[in-house]
C-alpha cells in the first residue's frame, strides 16, 4: 500500500482560514480553556506530589513543576502550528508522522531505548529529555487512519473490507512494536482508538463486533501463553483481589484508593495530602496523578478535573459532529476516542476499578512526550474547529 | 453529509458520557460512603508509635534490702509466625538456633506453640504473634554473649530469631520469699483488652503471682509513647506527640527478710527432723509440706511468711522449661508452686479451741472460773480424748494448757443440746459458728495477695450445701454391693442425714476437727486478734509504695472490726496459752529455757488417710504481744513435737538466743520507710 500522499482534493469553501485576529476569534475558547485549566491544574498537583520529595532531597522543590511547565509551553508551540496549518494538507506529513513514529518504536527496541518502570519505552536524547515514541504513535495513527479511510468515505457510505484490512494492517505495525516493549496499556489504548475511528467512519457492526472479540481472545491467549511478562500478569492477579499481595503487587492499588478515599469531600488541602507528602504511591506525579487530586482537593477537586475533561470530549465530539469533512470528523473523533479511553483506565486504576498499567491522565499528568501529542490532539481539534461550517 | 455519521457519533457520545458517570460514581463512593475506611488506613499507613517500655518498679524489703531488682540480660527470641511463612516450617532455622543455644530443637518448638486445646506445657501463653523468649544470658555473660553474636552477625541464617537486650528481673536473695514475691509472665491476648491492663503493651510482662501480680498496676508503671509521622519507606518525618514514659514505683514490703530468712531456714530444718521422727502409726513421718507465718499482732503486717517447698523464682525468667513447670505444679513433689501460707487450707485442730472457750463463755453458758470434767471418753458421743487421758475436773486455763479435748466436747453437745439437737429449734444460737466467722474464718483476710482462698467454716449451711451436692453419689454408694460393708453403711448414714448437724459433728466443730479448714494466714489473724485485744486484722505485705520522684504512699493497716468477746476473756485466755509453752503444757517440751515467754497452741489435725497436721499457733511475748508466729507442718504428727520446735526456732531467730543474733531485735519492724536518694537508689530507714 502506498503511504504517499493521495492526489489533492478541491478545497472546501467552508474551509478557508481567515486573518490571524480572524483565526483567535473563531478558536474554540471553551476548549482552549478547559485544556489550560487542565494543565494549570495538573501543574499543581505535579507540583504537590513532587514537592516534599524533592525537599527531602535536598533540591528545588519546584523542579518538576518547572520542567511540567516548560513541556507545556512547547506543546503549546508546536500545538499552535498543528492547529494552523490546514488539517487537509496533513495528508502530505501523515506518512512521515506515521513512519517517524514507527521508527521511534523500533528505535526503543534497540540500545538506544531505555528501561523505566519495567517497560522498555524510552528513548534518551540528551539534555534530560526522554522521548516516548508510543505517545507520539497514537497520534500518528488517528491521522493515518483517518486519512485512509477519509479517502474512501468521500465517495462511498461504508469502508469496504479492503480498507478495514488496510487500516488494520497499517494500525498493527505500531500495535507489535508498543506490544514488544511491552506497554500494554498504550496498546489498549490504540485498539479503542481503532475502534472509535472504524466505528465513526462506518464500519459494519460485524466488523466492530469481531475485531473486539478478536481482542479479547487474542489478550486471554497472551496471558494463557505467558506472552505477557510477569510484572503485567501480577498486576492483573492483584487488580482481581488486591489485597493478595498488599506489598508487591495490589500495593500502589492500594495507596491509590487509601490516597483517594481519605481525601473526602473537600480533601486535605493542597500540600497537605499526608499519602502524597509520606510518598506512599509509586509514580505518582505520572500514572498516579489523579490520587493527588483525590486526596488534597477531595471529591470536590476530583469532580472538577472530571468536568474539565468532560468539557474537552464534549467540545471534541461537537467539532467532529460539525467537521467540514470525513477526514476531519474522523480525526476529531480518534482523538476524542483515545481521549476518553486513556483518562477511563487511568483514573479507574487510581480508583481500583481497571488493572494498573503504565497510562498518563491527558494534560494533567507530568511527562514531556505525552503532554506533546496531547496538546497537538487538541491543536488538530482546533484545526478542524477553525475549519467547520458552524463554528 | 447523512444522519449516519451523527448516529455513529451518538454512540461515542454515550460512551464518553458512560465512562465519566461511572468515574464520578466510583469516585463519590470512595470518598463520601467509604471514606472514613480509608481515612483510617491512611493514618495507620502514617503514624508509627515507637514504645519506650516503662521500668518496672523493684520491691524491696522493709529495711531497704533489695529483693527484686532489674537487670540487663540478652535474650534470645523466635517468632512463629515468621518460621511459618519458610518453606520448611522453619525446621532449619529451629535446628540451627537449638545448636547456637543449646537447648533441644523440640523443646523449643514446644515453647513456641501457642498454649490452648491439648496443648501441655511448656507453651507459649502469650499473644501468638509475637515473639517467643526462648533463651537469655546475662549481659556480662561471655559465652552468652558470644552465642548472640553467632546469631547476630549471620542474620541471614537466623530469619525469625532475634537477641536483645532486655530489662529482666533479678532477685538478689535466689529463692528468698519466692511465693511473696510471684513472677511475671507474659500479658495473653484476652487480657490486653480489660480495663485492669489498659495501656499495657501486648508484649508486656505482667505480674502472675505474689506481690507482682498484686502490685502490678503500681510496678509497671506507664510505657511512654511516641506517635511518629513515618513516609512510605519508614523515614520518620515528624512527631504527632509523644506521652513520657513513667517508670513504676518501688515496692517497699512489711516483709523483714532475715526474719524470712530465719522463717524459711526453720521450716526447711523442721520438716528435715520430722521426716526422721517416728509418726503415731510407727512410720516415719511423711512431713509433705508445711508453713510459717510472721504477723505483727497490733498491725497485721506480715512480716514473713514461708511455704515449703519452694522453687527459684528465676526459672520464669524467660518462661519455664517443660520439666521445670511440671515439677512445679506436680502434686507428687509437693507442688511447690502454691503458696500454703495463704492458699492451702487444713484442719486447725486444737488450735481452734480459743474460740470454742471464747463462744463457751460468751454464750453465757459457762463461767469463765468454772471448773468442768475432762474425762477419758466423752460418754454421749463415745468421743476420747487426744491421748485418752482423764484428767478429773479442771479448769478452763488447764483444759487449753493440757489441751482437754473432753471438756470441749461437753460444751458443744450441751450446747448443741440447747439449740435442740437432732430437731433444731427456731432461733438457732450456734454459739462456736458464729464465733469462728467472728473471727474471720470461712472469709479471706484480705490480704494483698492473690490466690487466698477462704477455707471453710462447717456450719450447718455448709453441710446442707454438701449434702445435696452429693448426696446421689452416696446414695448409690449406699447400695454398691462392690464396695466393702464399712463404706456402704458410711454412705448410708450420709444419704440419709448427712445434712443434719449431729452431736458428734458439734462436738468435733469444738476441737478444729472436721470439715472446718483454715489458712495459716487465716489461723495468725485469730491469734492476732487474741493478742491484740480483739482487733480482726487484715493483714499486709505491701507497706508503702515510693514513687520514682521520692514519694512515699503508705499502704496503711486495716482494721476489719472487732471480736465480740469480753477483755476480760482474752486476758484469760491470753494468760492460759502463756501456760502451754510451761512445764506441764503441751509446748513445753518445745520451749524449755528460752528467754522469751511464748504464749500458744498445740494442734494436731486428723486427716483421713494422712498422717496428723501439726500446728503451733502462738504470739510473743506473753505479757504484751508484738508478733504473732504461726507454723504448720503437713504430715508432720502432733503440733508439740514438730510445729511447736518450729516455731521456737523462729522466735529465737527473731529475738536472739545464746549463740544466736538477733534478726529483728525486739520484734519490731522499723518505723522509718526506706527512701528514694536522688539517684534512684534505696536508702534503708532513717539513712541518707
Amino acid at each position: 500500500m502506498s503511504l504517499l500522499p493521495p492526489p489533492s482534493r478541491p478545497a472546501r469553501p467552508s474551509g478557508r482560514v481567515g486573518s490571524s485576529e480572524a483565526v483567535l476569534w473563531r478558536l474554540d475558547w471553551v476548549l482552549a480553556l478547559a485544556v489550560a485549566s487542565l494543565v494549570g491544574l495538573g501543574s499543581l498537583l505535579v507540583w504537590s506530589a513532587t514537592r516534599q520529595r524533592l525537599i527531602d532531597a535536598d533540591l528545588d522543590p519546584q523542579a518538576f513543576v518547572k520542567r511540567h511547565l516548560l513541556n507545556a509551553l512547547i506543546g503549546l508551540v508546536v500545538a499552535s502550528a498543528a492547529a494552523l496549518v490546514d488539517y487537509r494538507s496533513l495528508h502530505a506529513y501523515a506518512p512521515v508522522v506515521y513512519v517517524a513514529s514507527c521508527l521511534g518504536l523500533v528505535a526503543v527496541l534497540t540500545p538506544l531505548g531505555s528501561t523505566i518502570n519495567g517497560a522498555h519505552s524510552w528513548i534518551v536524547v540528551g539534555g534530560g529529555f526522554q522521548v516516548q515514541p508510543a505517545e507520539l504513535a497514537k497520534l500518528a495513527l488517528v491521522i493515518g487512519m483517518s486519512m485512509l479511510l477519509a479517502d474512501k468515505r468521500d465517495r462511498e457510505e461504508t469502508p469496504s473490507a479492503g480498507d478495514i484490512l488496510l487500516v488494520l494492517a497499517l494500525a498493527a505495525v505500531p500495535m507489535a512494536l508498543v506490544m514488544l516493549q511491552p506497554d500494554l496499556g498504550t496498546v489498549l489504548v490504540l485498539v479503542f482508538l481503532v475502534l472509535g475511528v472504524l466505528s465513526v467512519a462506518g464500519a459494519p457492526a460485524v466488523w466492530v463486533g469481531g475485531l473486539v472479540l478478536a481482542g479479547v481472545l487474542v489478550s486471554v491467549s497472551a496471558v494463557q501463553l505467558g506472552v505477557l511478562d510477569d510484572y503485567q500478569v501480577k498486576r492483573f492477579a492483584a487488580f482481581a483481589n488486591p489485597e493478595l499481595d498488599p506489598r508487591g503487587a495490589g500495593y500502589n492499588s492500594n495507596q491509590a484508593r487509601i490516597a483517594i478515599g481519605s481525601g473526602g469531600l473537600l480533601g486535605k488541602g493542597l500540600f497537605q495530602g499526608t499519602q502524597t507528602r509520606g510518598s506512599f504511591i509509586p509514580e505518582q506525579q505520572t500514572d498516579f496523578i489523579f490520587t493527588v487530586a483525590g486526596e488534597e482537593l477531595g471529591l470536590l477537586g476530583g469532580s472538577t478535573l472530571l468536568a474539565l475533561l468532560a468539557v474537552v470530549l464534549w467540545r471534541g465530539l461537537q467539532i467532529a459532529s460539525r467537521a467540514p469533512d470525513t477526514f476531519g470528523r474522523l480525526v476529531a473523533a480518534g482523538v476524542v476516542a483515545w481521549f476518553t479511553f486513556q483518562s477511563f483506565v487511568n483514573i479507574g486504576m487510581t480508583l481500583g476499578i481497571m488493572p494498573v498499567t503504565g497510562l498518563p491522565l491527558p494534560f494533567v499528568s507530568y511527562g514531556g512526550s505525552a503532554m506533546l501529542a496531547n496538546l497537538v490532539a487538541v491543536g488538530l481539534l482546533q484545526n478542524v474547529h477553525l475549519r467547520s461550517r458552524e463554528p | 453529509m447523512s444522519d449516519r455519521p451523527q448516529l455513529r457519533l451518538f454512540v461515542l457520545r454515550v460512551l464518553v458520557v458512560t465512562i465519566l458517570a461511572t468515574l464520578f460514581g466510583r469516585l463519590w463512593f470512595l470518598q463520601v460512603y467509604a471514606g472514613v475506611d480509608y481515612d483510617r488506613a491512611a493514618s495507620a499507613n502514617r503514624i508509627r508509635e515507637v514504645v519506650e517500655p516503662a521500668r518496672r518498679g523493684e520491691v524491696y524489703d522493709a529495711r531497704g534490702v533489695p529483693l527484686v531488682r532489674n537487670r540487663t540480660a540478652l535474650v534470645v527470641s523466635i517468632s512463629r509466625a515468621a518460621l511459618q511463612r519458610q518453606s520448611d516450617g522453619g525446621s532449619a532455622v529451629l535446628a540451627r538456633v537449638a545448636d547456637v543455644i543449646d537447648v533441644p530443637a523440640d523443646l523449643l518448638a514446644r515453647q513456641i506453640t501457642p498454649c490452648g486445646g491439648r496443648v501441655e506445657p511448656p507453651c507459649w501463653r502469650g499473644s501468638p504473634q509475637l515473639p517467643v523468649p526462648v533463651q537469655e544470658y546475662a549481659a556480662d555473660d561471655p559465652d552468652g554473649v558470644r552465642r548472640v553474636l553467632r546469631i547476630e552477625e549471620r542474620r541471614e541464617d537466623f530469619p525469625g530469631v532475634s537477641a536483645e537486650l532486655t530489662a529482666v528481673r533479678d532477685y538478689p536473695g535466689g529463692a528468698l520469699g519466692a511465693h511473696l514475691l510471684g513472677y511475671l509472665g507474659p500479658i495473653s491476648p484476652q487480657e490486653t483488652g480489660l480495663p485492669e491492663y489498659a495501656g499495657v503493651r501486648a508484649t508486656a510482662l505482667v505480674g502472675r503471682a505474689g506481690v507482682e501480680a498484686a502490685y502490678d498496676r503500681d510496678l509497671r508503671g506507664s510505657d511512654g509513647v511516641q506517635r511518629l509521622f513515618v513516609d512510605s519507606l519508614g523515614a520518620v518525618t515528624g512527631v504527632q506527640g509523644e506521652t513520657a514514659t513513667q517508670p513504676g514505683s518501688t515496692l517497699v514490703l512489711s516483709v523483714d527478710s532475715a526474719v524470712q530468712r530465719v522463717a524459711e531456714q526453720a521450716l526447711e530444718r523442721a520438716i528435715r527432723t520430722a521426716r526422721a521422727t517416728p509418726s503415731r502409726a510407727g512410720d516415719l513421718l511423711t512431713a509433705d509440706s508445711g508453713s510459717v507465718v510472721v504477723l505483727e499482732a497490733k498491725t497485721g503486717r506480715v512480716v514473713a511468711m514461708a511455704s515449703y517447698p519452694s522453687y527459684d523464682p528465676s526459672v520464669f525468667l524467660g518462661g519455664a522449661t517443660p520439666g521445670e513447670y511440671a515439677e512445679l505444679v506436680d502434686e507428687a513433689r509437693g507442688a511447690p508452686l502454691l503458696f500454703r501460707a495463704i492458699a492451702g487450707t487444713y484442719a486447725p485442730a486444737s488450735t481452734f479451741k480459743v474460740i470454742s472457750a471464747a463462744a463457751a463463755v460468751q454464750s453465757g453458758d459457762y463461767r469463765l472460773d468454772g471448773r468442768y470434767p475432762c474425762p477419758a471418753v466423752f460418754e454421749p458421743t463415745g468421743q476420747r480424748n487426744f491421748d485418752s487421758t482423764a484428767l478429773g475436773v479442771i479448769d478452763l486455763r488447764t483444759a487449753l494448757v493440757k489441751s482437754c479435748d473432753t471438756v470441749f466436747y461437753a460444751f458443744a453437745y450441751e450446747q448443741w443440746l440447747r439449740d435442740g439437737g437432732n430437731r433444731p429449734v427456731a432461733g438457732l444460737r450456734d454459739p462456736m459458728v458464729r464465733m469462728a466467722q467472728a473471727f474471720g474464718l470461712g472469709e479471706r483476710t484480705g490480704v494483698d495477695l492473690p490466690g487466698e482462698r477462704r477455707g471453710t467454716v462447717a456450719d450447718r449451711a455448709y453441710r446442707q450445701r454438701v449434702w445435696e451436692e452429693t448426696r446421689g453419689n452416696r446414695c448409690a454408694g449406699a447400695v454398691n454391693p462392690a464396695l466393702p460393708e464399712e463404706r456402704r453403711a458410711a454412705n448410708r448414714e450420709f444419704c440419709e442425714e448427712g445434712n443434719r448437724l449431729r452431736g458428734g459433728d458439734a462436738t468435733n466443730f469444738a476441737i478444729g476437727q472436721g470439715d472446718t479448714l483454715v489458712t495459716p494466714l487465716q489461723l495468725a489473724a485469730v491469734y492476732a486478734a487474741l493478742a491484740n485485744g480483739g482487733t480482726i486484722v487484715e493483714p499486709h505485705v505491701g507497706r508503702a509504695l515510693l514513687a520514682p520522684d521520692g514519694t512515699a504512699r503508705e499502704i496503711d493497716p486495716v482494721m476489719r472490726g472487732r471480736v465480740p468477746v469480753a477483755p476480760e476473756v482474752l486476758a484469760y485466755l491470753r494468760e492460759a496459752l502463756g501456760g502451754v509453752t510451761q512445764p506441764g503444757g503441751t509446748a513445753a517440751g518445745a520451749f524449755a529455757g528460752s528467754g522469751l515467754a511464748v504464749a500458744g497452741k498445740t494442734g494436731s489435725g486428723e486427716v483421713a488417710g494422712k498422717q496428723d497436721t501439726s500446728w503451733f499457733a502462738s504470739f510473743a511475748p506473753a505479757a504484751d504481744p508484738e508478733l504473732v508466729v504461726v507454723g504448720m507442718v503437713s504430715q508432720g504428727g502432733t503440733g508439740g513435737t514438730v510445729a511447736a520446735p518450729m516455731v521456737r526456732e523462729v522466735y529465737d531467730g527473731i529475738y536472739g538466743a545464746p549463740g544466736r543474733e538477733a534478726a529483728l531485735p525486739g520484734g519490731r519492724l522499723p518505723a522509718l520507710l526506706p527512701t528514694v536518694r536522688p539517684d534512684g537508689s534505696i536508702a534503708p530507714p532513717g539513712l541518707p
